[in-house]
Formats: C-alpha cells, structure tokens, sequence
C-alpha cells in the first residue's frame, strides 16, 4: 500500500455516498467546509474498501466489497471475475478534441465514484429541485458490489483526433473468420466500457450514468448484458458452465499469477515501439457475442456433447482425466474436440484470459432462445492471441455446429488511472507518458 | 487508514446534526408561525389561517376523515397549484409551494373525487418574490408567440378540413402536416389545459375506453390507411376546426412562468425522443419529421427567450445549447425534400441507422436542455 493510494482513497471518502443520504446543494452553501465533513459522514458504509494489490481481490462477492479503482492496470481485468457484466460500446460524436479528452476526465471522476459506491456528481436527490439530479438513484443503499469499470479504444477511435500515428500494430482490425455471420450494428465501436460488478444493478447504473455524462460527446452503439460468468481468474474456484452445461476455459490465467499475466496479458514498453509506449500495462480486448443454438445443443446426445468438449459434463474433467483442473492428455480427445484445439499445446503456447459472460436477451422472433456466450479475451498482443486460436477453431471445431460468431469488436484498454489526478487515455491523449 | 475512519465517525455525528438544521422537512416546520395547519375529513376542511404572505406557504395537513383525500391550492378557476394526493386517513402531510400574492383556495378532496370541501385563502403581496423584469418579458414574449402560432394555424387548419370536407384526398393528404406544425411547436401550452389535446391529437392507441376517437390522428388513419373520406371524416374535420378554435382563444391565457417554459421546451424535445424518432406519432402518414421540426422549434424560441437571463447564470451551458440546436436543425435540413420546401422526406424511408442519428442528436440536446429550468431560477 503505497501513500498515494492512501490520500486518494481518503479524498474518494469525502464525497457524498449513495449508501447514505448526501446533504442539498442549498445546506451546503453558508456551511463551508462542513460539506466535505458530510460527505465523509455519509460514505462510511462504503470505505470498507478491500485492501488488496491493484489486480487480486481475495474478498469474495458476499462483502459487496469495493475494488480498488486506481493501479498500474485497469481494474476489471485480472480481477476475480464479477457475476453480472453491462457491456457498451460507444460512438464518437464529437470532433473536438479538447471536448472529448474533458468527458474522458468527467468519466474517470464519474467510475472512480460509482466503484467505490458513491452517486454521480452531487447525487441523486436533495439538489436544485428545478434540476434533473445527477446521479440517475438506482443504485442508491446498494454496496459498491465490486464494480470495476473498464475503458477501452477501438481502431476507429485513431482515425479521430490525429491519432493515427498512435495506434498500437497490436490493435490490428480482426480478419474475417469461417462462419462469422457479424452484425455491423452490433460490432465494433470507437470505445468501450467494461462494466462488471456482483449485482447487475449496480453494473447498468454506471453505464447509464456514464452514457448521460456523454451525451453529445459520444452515443451508445451497442450493448450487452451478461448474467453468468464462464471464466474464473481464481484459480481455486470452480469454473462455471457456460450455457452449454459444461464448464470451459479451465486453465483460465489467475489474478494471482503474476508471470503469465506479465507474459500473455499486459503490454509491455517494448511491445509496439515509442507510438504505443501509452499502452504500456494495458490490454487488448476481443469481444464476440456467440450465439448458441441451444435447441439443437439439447437435443444431442451425452455422448456427443462430451466429445464436442473433450470434457465430461458432470466433474468437467478432460477426457479420461478425474477432476477438471487435471491436465488434459489431448491426443484421447477427438481431433475437432474443443477443448483440444482450443489449448496452448495445439496452438504454440498461444494463451488468452477469459472474461466471458452468458447472456439471455428472452427469445427471437422465431421463439428460440436469444442466448449464448459474450466472450470477452484480454491478451498482450491479438496477433498472438485471439486471431491465431479463432483461426484455428472456426476452421474444425466441433462446436460450431451449435454456435455462431454474431458481433465482433477489438479494443486497446490502456492502463490503470495512477491515482485522482490521473485520467482514462492522458497517455494516449498527452507527450508524456 | 485509522486516521480516515476516526473521521468518518467524527463527522458522521456532525452530519446528523447538521441534517436536522438543514433538512427539507425541517425547514417547513419554521417557527414564525407560516404554516398553516389544514385539518381535512369526510366533510369537513378547517384551515388555521386564511392570509398569508406570499412566497413558500407550508399546509400542514392532517387526514382525520375515514378515507384518503386530496388537499389541493387552487387559483379561482380551479387550476391546481400545488397538491397532495392519497393521504390515508389518520396521516399527515406537510405541502410546501411557492405561492404568488392572489386570492385562491384550499380544497379537501375526501374520496379524491369531487369538488370537495373548500376554505378561502388570501396570499398578500408582501413578500412576494422580487421578480427579474426581464424574465417577465421571456413570458410576454413567449405568450406572444404562441399566440401568433395558433392565429397562423387556423387558417392551415381550415385549408386541411375544407380539402377533406370536399372529399379530395390528394389536397387533404397535402394540408395535414402543415395544418400541425403550429400546433407542435407550442404542444406544451395545450397539454397544460388537459381538455383540448385528447381532442384533437389522441392516437388509437392513447384512447381510453369509451372514447370517441377525433381529431388530425382519426383523420390520418383515414386519409393514408383507409384511403376514404366519408361523412364521418367530414363532421371529424368540422370538429377539429372547433376544437382548436377553443384552442386558439385560450393559448394567450395560459399560465405560463420562466420555469414552465424552460420544461416546456425540455418535454418538446421528450415528444421528439419518446414519439417522433419511433414513427409512432404519424404511424399512416409518415409525416414525423414535420411534428419533429416544429417541437425543436417550439423549443429553441423558449431557449431563445430565456437565454439573456441563463447565459449569465451558466454560460457553458448556453454555448452548449447554442451549439446542440445548430446541430439538430443542419441535420434536420438533410432531410428536407428540396433545400426550399418546409416538406421533409417520408419518414418510412428512413433507416433504423438514421433513425439512430436522429435520436442521438436529440439526446445530445435534450440532456443540456434538462438543465435550462435550474438555470434560468438561480
């Protein structure tokens, strides 16, 4: 615990908490510096923050524990997965740079609030009574719930701006893949935000919020809501099922592990040469919305939804293996098995860290279940992450029968904001770095 | 960290403190004996005070009848002023609203129905808000305008209702968008009187049972799905002329204040958003983008006239609303049918993506456009 992250977590406290009841904009005035003092009061619920390292949050979901949101990396990414995800990419509007670098500004005050449980700007109720409140109030007397708010740029983001010669070679646009059927409307984006947090409310809020302090700067183009988590980052939890019934992405990177995240996850200095020296500790987002067949998944037999893994369904262990973090003997799976194609061993050592979601949007038109897997990879370099594996798996795995790549997006995540002076994208945005 | 929850808790107690000082609910329990204690049951409505001086007036009200009422302050002609519905019996209830010098009542509604029992109630001048003259002009002004956007609607109105009247489907289709626009681009004073727009703008869906369906909508439905003018449609015409000639008599004598005109313009850019940007509003003649023209129109010359008044409470945000209007009319003009006529294209033929720019460029200016009322009363 370094001294910076302790002023700013005192400065984050005075601010109003939506746990508690924040004072009017009109008590304030002739009470001075009593206004900080109420603030501080009225956070307390929330400043049980979890004192961990910038990436690990051993408190689990239960204590509805804040994460903290400033660190050398963006929160959100090694940290131990969330249950719910509210997922928004965003269109620029505006063409002027001084406007948008001010929104990136109000956005990291705005997330550094929310994820430490407080209400947006003077909150949501006891202002001018003429005036739309700030904060929206849905998540008012709910806990900070872990919310970690991600930030990411996409390609089209460094036609803007005069950034082009900024963009990283890392932030390649993806190639199309075998049996992609994307829609336009639903893919890509200028940037993103990553919203994860234990309780979906909570998750919507801060998009919603975020989304209302960019109107006129930037417009929501698509979104998505995850329910169920599918990938861990904590290496001795269970893995969940994904929607299938089978739990994937066993040798998931943990949190905890240091080298693999330095090795596969975060960008390094030496990466992308000085025009992407910005993204040093940053990430590279793919997300992909995969539809599921799910009515024709279940009507296949045991046996078959076995092979088309390489798992068993009940422990989740590889083929002829007893538990499922026992490592996988791949040449015992059928050669299209996805478990099979999809490890490093069949890929050079190729390893990506899995943030998926399952999601449900109710039924299409033909009433079939809308749902399937909004995969979310974090990954060092897409060039030696995503697209080689992608590559590999449209082209024989056995799963694509019963899923379909419907949306695709990729997206820079810079690094975490230092502290509260600090702000989302000032070294893309600066000289300095 | 042991310092920072010392002083959470430290001022935790002081934030208790001061909330009791400071308080909403206190603040009407101000000791120089403003508020007037309301005593409302099934027949009765005793009132501890029948004068008092203008400004905040506190009704401290007390429901000791044996079903929830309604306690209203209403001006002679029955407008509401301020009013609390539902207090269950044996409840209390404090109402607090900003009350200009006048006479009005006090008006218990025992079973929220009725006339109700009411008490007279004398506001004095003496404290009244001193008032800033130049927003009293904004208001005459705006009246102004609205007025002369209702004197230039008949004549347009009449023009649609004689086409339809003499059965020519070509020229009533012609005259329906124009014959709106005026009534759009001022839709907020209609609504505030509550009779006149279920007559003539209800759509089939925003009718309730038992209801006679009138006005423009009925006749769109005839004139677009339909394709026939029959003696029904002729006498719907004839009502509509009627309807809005009351509409026209009554627009200069709507109470209007620099609040309600800036919310005005704020809920002409929700009709946008909410009805406009969907098609639903003329859903037979596509014509949405006409209603939408004359709604930010209708919006801008409130902005316009409060601006003098706002731009010095928030600058930013009027360079801002400045900025966000010139970018919905320039991406309006794109969808004129010629660069002269004030015909837009059918809204049919435009795009969900377009449909999507729309929006966004309406959300860009109704977010600022929310904050036009907070700084225009500073």
């Amino acid at each position: 615990m370094t001294d910076t992250q302790d002023s700013t977590q005192a400065a984050d406290a005075a601010e109003p908490a939506r746990a508690g009841s924040a004072p009017t904009r009109r008590s304030l005035i002739g009470w001075g510096g009593a206004g900080l003092a109420l603030g501080a009061a009225a956070a307390g619920g929330a400043v049980a923050m979890t004192r961990a390292g910038n990436d690990v949050d051993p408190a689990g979901a239960d204590t509805g524990a804040a994460v903290p949101f400033h660190g050398p990396h963006q929160a959100g990414i090694a940290t131990a997965v969330q249950d719910r995800l509210h997922f928004a990419a965003f269109d620029v509007k505006t063409d002027d740079r001084a406007e948008f670098v001010q929104l990136l500004k109000d956005w990291t005050r705005a997330a550094a609030r929310m994820t430490a449980g407080h209400a947006v700007g003077e909150g949501a109720y006891g202002g001018l009574a003429e005036a739309p409140p700030d904060d929206t109030g849905e998540a008012l007397g709910l806990k900070p719930s872990r919310l970690t708010l991600t930030i990411g740029f996409g390609p089209s983001l460094f036609a803007k701006f005069g950034l082009a010669d900024r963009r990283p070679e890392a932030l390649v646009d993806l190639p199309a893949f075998s049996g992609d059927n994307l829609d336009k409307a639903r893919s890509d984006g200028d940037l993103c935000i990553q919203a994860c947090a234990d309780d979906p409310q909570v998750a919507v809020h801060a998009i919603r919020n975020l989304a209302r302090i960019g109107f006129g700067k930037v417009a929501i183009r698509w979104s998505q809501l995850g329910f169920g988590k599918t990938s861990s980052t904590t290496p001795d939890a269970q893995t969940p099922r994904n929607l299938m019934g089978f739990k994937d992405g066993t040798r998931n990177i943990a949190g905890t592990e240091t080298e693999r995240l330095k090795k596969f996850v975060w960008a390094d200095a030496k990466d992308n040469g000085e025009k992407a020296a910005w993204m040093t500790g940053g990430s590279y987002l793919v997300a992909r919305r995969i539809r599921m067949n799910i009515e024709t998944w279940d009507r296949t037999s045991l046996q078959e939804q076995e092979d088309v893994f390489g798992r068993d369904k009940g422990e989740g262990a590889p083929v002829g293996k007893a538990k499922e973090h026992d490592k996988p003997f791949l040449k015992a799976m059928k050669p299209d098995a996805h478990v099979r194609l999809a490890h490093p061993d069949s890929n050079g050592g190729v390893t990506i860290l899995r943030r998926g979601y399952s999601f449900t949007d109710g039924t299409d038109g033909l009433g079939r279940l809308e749902a399937g897997l909004f995969f979310l990879a974090y990954q060092r370099d897409v060039r030696k992450g995503f697209i080689p594996l992608q590559r590999s798996l449209s082209r024989s795995d056995a799963l694509n029968e019963y899923i379909q790549h419907v949306s695709s997006a990729v997206f820079a995540v810079p690094p975490g904001v230092r502290d509260k002076d600090d702000w989302w994208g000032r070294a893309l945005f600066s000289k300095e770095v | 960290m042991r310092a920072v929850r010392l002083s959470v808790v430290t001022a935790a107690a002081t934030a208790a403190a001061l909330a009791a000082v400071t308080g909403c609910t206190q603040k009407s329990d101000a000791k120089n004996g403003d508020a007037i204690q309301v005593t409302a049951a099934d027949s009765k409505c005793e009132t501890s005070s029948k004068t008092v001086p203008a400004g905040q007036v506190t009704l401290k009200i007390e429901n000791k009848g044996s079903q929830a009422t309604e306690v209203e302050i209403v001006f002679p002609d029955d407008r509401i002023v301020s009013e609390k519905e539902n207090i269950g019996p044996g409840t209390k209830y404090t109402l607090t609203a900003e009350v200009k010098a006048g006479a009005y009542e006090i008006a218990c509604r025992p079973g929220m129905k009725g006339h109700g029992v009411r008490q007279k109630l004398t506001v004095t001048g003496g404290k009244a808000a001193k008032r800033d003259p130049r927003l009293d002009k904004a208001v005459a002004s705006y009246r102004e305008w609205a007025q002369s956007e209702a004197d230039a609607t008949i004549p347009k109105v009449k023009t649609f209702a004689d086409a339809v009247k003499a059965g020519d489907l070509e020229a009533a289709k012609k005259a329906y968008a124009p014959s709106r626009v005026g009534w759009e681009s001022t839709e907020p004073i209609a609504e505030s009187f509550g009779d006149i727009d279920p007559k003539t703008d209800t759509r089939a869906d925003g009718l309730e049972k038992g209801q006679k369906w009138t006005g423009w909508h009925a006749l769109e439905k005839a004139l677009w799905a339909d394709k026939k003018i029959g003696d029904e449609q002729k006498a719907l015409a004839d009502q509509l002329v009627a309807d809005l000639t009351d509409w026209q008599k009554r627009v200069g004598k709507a109470e209007i204040t620099p609040t309600s005109m800036a919310n005005g313009a704020k809920e002409l850019l929700d009709e946008v958003a909410s009805g406009k940007v969907t098609g639903e509003e003329e859903r037979y003649s596509h014509t949405d983008l006409s209603d939408f023209k004359g709604n930010v129109d209708g919006a801008q010359k409130a902005y316009e006239l409060l601006k003098p008044v706002a731009s010095e409470n928030d600058a930013a945000l009027t360079a801002e609303l400045d900025k966000q209007f010139a970018a919905v009319n320039k991406l309006l003009d794109t969808y004129r049918t010629d660069k002269t006529s004030d015909g837009f294209v059918s809204y049919d033929k435009v795009g969900e993506a377009d449909r999507k720019g729309l929006l966004d460029a309406v959300n860009a200016l109704a977010e600022p456009l929310s904050k036009l009322a907070a700084a225009v009363v500073k």
